[in-house]
């Protein structure tokens, strides 16, 4: 498949790990984080793992959109959803999020219209077939899947469609990893920058990692050979006291961003003074809700939402794990209390976050030589 | 038939609610059936969790099977649900040694306002189906539920056949390394129904894999009989989900040589759109053998030789660690862990 084999050569990728492991040497441990859930599930599902030396650590970080949703705010949407006449619309990967009483698929099964779209343009689909009823999209993602709802928004309002609107949970990455930086027990040596949300944002925002923080940022691809690469650009940066932002996925972001996609998520949202991270607690101007301008298609408008605040229980360390303090399985409850079926903690709910990659992919195969 | 003590359950089944999840295969699939229907039924039969009930009968094993078939949109690219309601049904027995069933039956629950023609069609594809795979359907019933409460028609299938005297299947006949073997392509039935339900943007030039995987059987039992070990058509759930069934029932673990499992580019470019696992998609065309190392190339040389089965692959072996689990080592020396469906594919989509 084109675009896919040459980045999964055995060839290739037995010479960059060779590369990788003569560059760390010994002696000193590095500590890299890889910001995009995106990232975690391929390094999980292609065993990366194995192809790293002992001292190149690989910590998951907050990309996952999912995981960092406050149950609260899951809490908030699935009580729109129960309201009369509401048919609520989500991506797959919110089916599975526990809210405190029960996930979106468990309240479909109780007969709340909760339906799994593919893209918000599938939800006002959805609307223009069902005037009698009043859609809802529930919008979660990163820069990745904030312009289509954006444009979404757009032909919404261009078509003059009333019974369509969006919960709008779409956060942005750059606060997210500032937080982490600024975090008392921070103690990383540099970060795999995020492909698909920079494809949008281009790759000027995390300049600000490599300049007042001194940590190099290697935009990656998600092929095997693709993070394997960025891998070895931040050895080689950190070998040579070098911190700069470098960009490994140019066949697919440009480094100004896409210009017409910041447009529109300008045009269609506004940023929140705060926003609850789930592990990361309140981040200020770290999240999107809608505009003004589209007041008429902000379900936080039209619909009276609780504001529902849940703290997360208490065992769960998904805080810790999301900055690299703790790593899955030394979190109290990882494949007891907390697994991919019954998730406690938000990591463990979709399969790209840290805990659930971990407990699918690695937590018996690690001890194991392949 | 001697009963058993209803004894604790090593899975217990306390969920709230039926959800969709507990009829896709996977996990929560599991759970109801061991935690429920296996310790409140209990007796030996049920006990052995097989795609096909095994009784001695005159002298002989009969092997009975009963499934339900609740398929959307009827029809799809490669077959429909009458068609599959028949595969699939003879697919178990065969999986469990019946190669030339006896017999079918056919419950039909059809929902008012369903046009004739469509019934008709089905019945068709049916009796086609049932040809082909050398099977008469000699009964059934018809119900007939109020519009709106079936998608159109639901069907359930029993069937029974005499087990071939030269099989002798079942996990505790699999040993440290003996080879899995996969008739074919993976995932070609479900990103077909996924693609034919239309809510997705994606074309593929793909068509469901059912049909009858009899003549597999009797091929490897022609040739390998008694090397042949364990089989199973990898449905609801997929490769990773049968396999995983298999490696609990023993103490011994597979591991899977990725790059050796056939996958046509359609079934990959979607599942990497979608973010699916495609060992967790199900087929209606393949089966997983297991056979002893030594007779590998006459397993694989007997199934090459029947029409489908010329991409027939040994895709792993039986090894002793890690114990009651599934790894996939990748092509460059990467290694997973492959885990049973939880709840229904979802894709990601974020």
């Amino acid at each position: 498949m084109k675009y896919v084999d040459e980045f999964r050569d055995p060839q290739l990728i037995a010479n960059v790990s060779r590369e990788i492991a003569r560059l760390a040497g010994a002696g000193r441990h590095y500590r890299i984080m890889e910001v995009c859930g995106g990232h975690t599930h391929a390094i999980y599902r292609h065993g990366l793992k194995n192809l790293l030396p002992p001292n190149v650590e690989l910590i998951h970080g907050p990309g996952c959109p999912v995981c960092v949703l406050p149950m609260g705010r899951v809490d908030d949407g699935l009580s729109i959803a129960q309201q009369r006449d509401v048919i609520m619309t989500a991506f797959g990967d919110m089916m599975r999020v526990p809210g405190t009483r029960g996930t979106p698929l468990e309240h479909k099964a109780r007969g709340v219209d909760i339906r799994m779209v593919y893209s918000p343009l599938d939800a006002l689909r959805i609307a223009q077939s069902t005037p009698e009823k009043h859609v809802v999209f529930f919008a979660i993602g990163f820069e990745t899947t904030a312009p289509s709802t954006a444009l979404t928004l757009a032909r919404a309002r261009a078509l003059g469609i009333k019974n369509f609107s969006v919960f709008c949970n779409h956060v942005t990455i750059v606060p997210a990893i500032r937080a982490i930086l600024d975090s008392p027990d921070m103690r990383l040596d540099a970060f795999v920058g995020p492909g698909h949300v920079s494809t949008v944002t281009g790759c000027r925002p995390y300049e600000f990692i490599a300049r007042d923080y001194g940590k190099p940022v290697v935009i990656s691809g998600f092929e095997p050979l693709d993070i394997l690469e960025s891998i070895l650009m931040i050895l080689r940066q950190l070998r040579s006291g070098e911190a700069r932002v470098e960009n490994q996925y140019r066949r697919i972001v440009p480094w100004e961003g896409n210009l017409p996609a910041l447009q529109a998520i300008g045009e269609a949202f506004e940023l929140r003074p705060y926003f609850e991270w789930r592990g990361l607690g309140f981040i200020s101007q770290s999240a999107l809700k809608v505009s003004s301008a589209f007041a008429a298609w902000d379900a936080e408008v039209q619909f009276e939402v609780p504001g529902i605040r849940v703290t997360d229980p208490k065992a769960a360390q998904c805080g810790e794990v999301l900055k690299g303090v703790l790593k899955p399985p030394q979190c109290k409850l990882f494949g007891k209390e907390c697994n991919p079926e019954h998730p406690v903690g938000a990591l463990m709910v979709s399969s790209e976050g840290a805990c659930a990659a971990y407990y699918r992919y690695v937590h018996l195969s690690e001890s194991v030589p392949a | 038939m001697e009963t058993v003590e209803r004894d604790v359950p090593r899975v217990r089944f306390n969920d709230a609610q039926i959800e969709m999840a507990h009829g896709a295969g996977g996990k929560a699939s599991r759970r109801l059936v061991e935690g429920l229907f296996v310790p409140l039924l209990a007796n030996p039969i049920l006990a052995t969790l097989s795609d096909s009930a095994l009784s001695d009968f005159k002298g002989s094993k009969l092997a009975t099977t009963a499934d339900g078939y609740v398929v959307k949109p009827l029809r799809f690219p490669g077959g429909s649900i009458g068609e599959l309601a028949v595969n699939g049904t003879v697919n178990d027995l065969a999986v469990a040694g019946a190669v030339r069933p006896l017999g079918l039956m056919a419950s039909f629950i059809l929902e008012a306002g369903l046009p004739g023609e469509a019934l008709r069609a089905e019945v068709e594809a049916m009796a086609d189906a049932a040809a082909r795979a050398g099977v008469s359907i000699v009964g059934g019933d018809t119900k007939v539920v109020e519009h709106g409460f079936a998608d159109g028609m639901y069907i359930a299938t029993f069937g029974f056949g005499e087990v071939d005297a030269r099989a002798n299947l079942g996990p505790k006949r699999i040993r440290e390394g003996d080879r899995v073997l996969l008739s074919g392509p993976i995932g070609d039935h479900g990103i077909t129904i996924l693609l034919a339900r239309g809510e997705l943007d994606l074309e593929a030039d793909l068509a469901s894999d059912t049909r009858s995987v009899a003549p597999f059987v009797e091929a490897l039992l022609d040739a390998i009989a008694e090397d042949l070990h364990w089989m199973r058509d990898p449905t609801r759930g997929g490769v990773a989900t049968a396999l995983n069934e298999l490696v609990a029932a023993t103490e011994l673990g597979i591991t899977l040589f990725e790059e050796a499992i056939p996958l046509r580019d359609e079934v990959r470019g979607a599942c990497e759109i979608l973010g699916l696992d495609p060992l967790h998609i199900a087929n209606e065309g393949q089966i997983l053998a297991v056979v002893s190392a030594d007779s590998v190339d006459g397993a694989l040389g007997a199934m090459r030789s029947v029409a489908g089965g010329e991409h027939a692959v040994c895709i792993g072996e039986v090894r002793a660690k890690p114990a009651r689990a599934v790894l996939a080592v990748t092509a460059y020396g990467g290694s997973r862990l492959i885990d049973m469906l939880v709840g229904d594919p979802l894709p990601r989509i974020c």
